[in-house]
């Protein structure tokens, strides 16, 4: 057994959520540059992209959060089962992890009441997500999680006749009726199988994963590549203008299904993509 | 790049057309979400609101704290669909111009026709350069909802595309 004290878990969540809202991911940045490469010069496309270029620069200078939504505050845990966590509840270290750094460098405080909309002032609580995994260690990921894009994000419960094909529509389809609200060119982050709940999850966790990496299975990658060539002919590009780039990626996560159905969860992501990782 | 001063002059807005991309300077006020729904609902009431929108220039944002030495924080626009409902009437009222990101309603864009209005498409996700350049700001109304709240800005070149003009022209229509 192994034990990890509280107050370690909520500085590493405050250097994470600091860390993440101050710049993109190198994998991010990349994929901006080959698009912007990729539109004629002069159009209203490679205007927006030279724009966030510029941006990122300026956040990194400036000390400045990239984009004002500094999000909600989406962290993926994983925490070897024999790891002993000492002092506070876990949830609570990392929402005082949380809140510290919202505040400490003035990102936006993003989360309220569903129904009064009444802000919480302190962008808590996080979505925490906790898996049980084997090993000693507990490894952090931090998404700060805009909703100009989450909004545009899509469930479908396919039935197994649907197929692959299925899967490549909804994901399709899902950036078309986007349009320009996600702020393209998005990341989209899609989970195929398990169940209504576990599928969702599965998109928001391809999110994680760097742009332009692939799916171990060949058949999953292959599923990756044909909508990313799909979404790419629908013209939407940066910022909705028109252009040849709408997604900088696609990534796939997978879970086993019921033999009744087949869930396919479409999560958007916008171009100001956010995530930082730690292991303790 | 064209340099339009804000408030707006109806001239300036006649010669704007659907695409080029202008540097915008001068006052404008910020509203989004939350602000939107509580102006409608004075106005349902008959009650005055505490500024006017009239010739004004509204940008769809909600900035980041301000950090020492600065006037505000990172502040980009914030998608404009969501004020959808609400923007025909503020047209009515006298509103100019919209600053926000992403394509607007069949009603909206027939409004910017009918009020000779105007709706300019800042960068999503550039919030770091927008704020930047946000030389001043104070608060106008409803501090209770932070940064939902409405904002007076002094800004200076922020790069904007036209995104829909007064004669109907949008970008998002291809």
């Amino acid at each position: 057994m192994r034990i990890i004290n509280s107050e370690k878990i909520e500085q590493a969540v405050y250097e994470l959520a600091k860390n993440a809202c101050l710049r993109l991911t190198p994998s991010c940045a990349r994929a901006l540059r080959d698009a912007a490469a990729a539109e004629k010069q002069g159009s209203a496309a490679a205007f927006a992209l030279d724009t966030v270029l510029q941006n990122a620069d300026t956040a990194a200078r400036e000390q400045m959060a990239v984009c004002q939504d500094t999000g909600y505050a989406v962290i993926l845990a994983e925490l070897g089962q024999e790891v002993h966590i000492e002092g506070e509840l876990l949830s609570n270290a990392v929402d005082r992890g949380v809140r510290r750094a919202y505040e400490d460098f003035c990102f936006r405080k993003s989360i309220c009441d569903p129904i009064t909309r009444v802000n919480t002032a302190d962008n808590t609580p996080a979505a925490l997500h906790t898996e049980i995994v084997a090993g000693d260690k507990l490894s952090l990921t931090f998404l700060p999680k805009g909703f100009g894009s989450e909004n545009m994000s899509r469930l479908y419960m396919l039935t197994p006749a649907k197929g692959v094909d299925g899967i490549v529509e909804s994901i399709v389809e899902t950036v078309r009726l986007a349009g320009s609200k996600p702020c393209p060119p998005v990341y989209v982050g899609v989970g195929i199988g398990g169940t209504f709940d576990t599928c969702a999850f599965l998109a928001k966790k391809a999110l994680t994963r760097e742009i332009g990496s692939r799916n171990p299975r060949a058949d999953v990658a292959e599923i990756e590549r044909r909508a990313l060539e799909k979404i790419n002919a629908l013209g939407i590009g940066a910022q909705g203008f028109g252009g040849n780039v709408t997604a900088l990626g696609v990534s796939c996560e997978l879970a086993p299904t019921h033999i009744a159905g087949l869930p396919v969860a479409v999560n958007i992501q916008c171009h100001c993509v956010r995530c930082e990782s730690v292991i303790l | 790049m064209k340099k339009i001063t804000l408030p707006l002059k109806d001239a300036d807005i006649e010669n704007l057309k659907a695409g080029e991309s202008v540097l915008l300077s001068g006052s404008i006020l910020t509203g989004r979400d939350c602000a939107h729904k509580r102006i409608c609902g004075y106005l349902d009431k008959g009650e005055a609101l505490s500024f006017s929108l009239t010739g004004q220039t509204l940008y769809y944002a909600g900035p980041c704290p301000a950090p020492a030495g600065k006037a505000c924080g990172s502040c980009g626009p914030t998608t404009s669909a969501r004020m959808d409902a609400f923007a025909p009437r503020l047209l009515d009222l006298g509103l100019k111009g919209m600053i926000g990101k992403g394509e607007r309603s069949e009603e909206v864009c027939e409004s910017i026709v009918k009020n000779h209005a105007v709706y300019f498409a800042a960068v999503g996700g550039a919030g770091a350069l927008y704020g930047n350049a946000i030389k001043k700001s104070e608060l106008v109304a409803f501090p209770d909802l932070l940064s939902e709240a409405v904002y007076r800005f002094e800004i200076e070149d922020f790069p904007c595309i036209v995104a829909i003009d007064c004669h109907g022209g949008n970008i998002y229509r291809r």
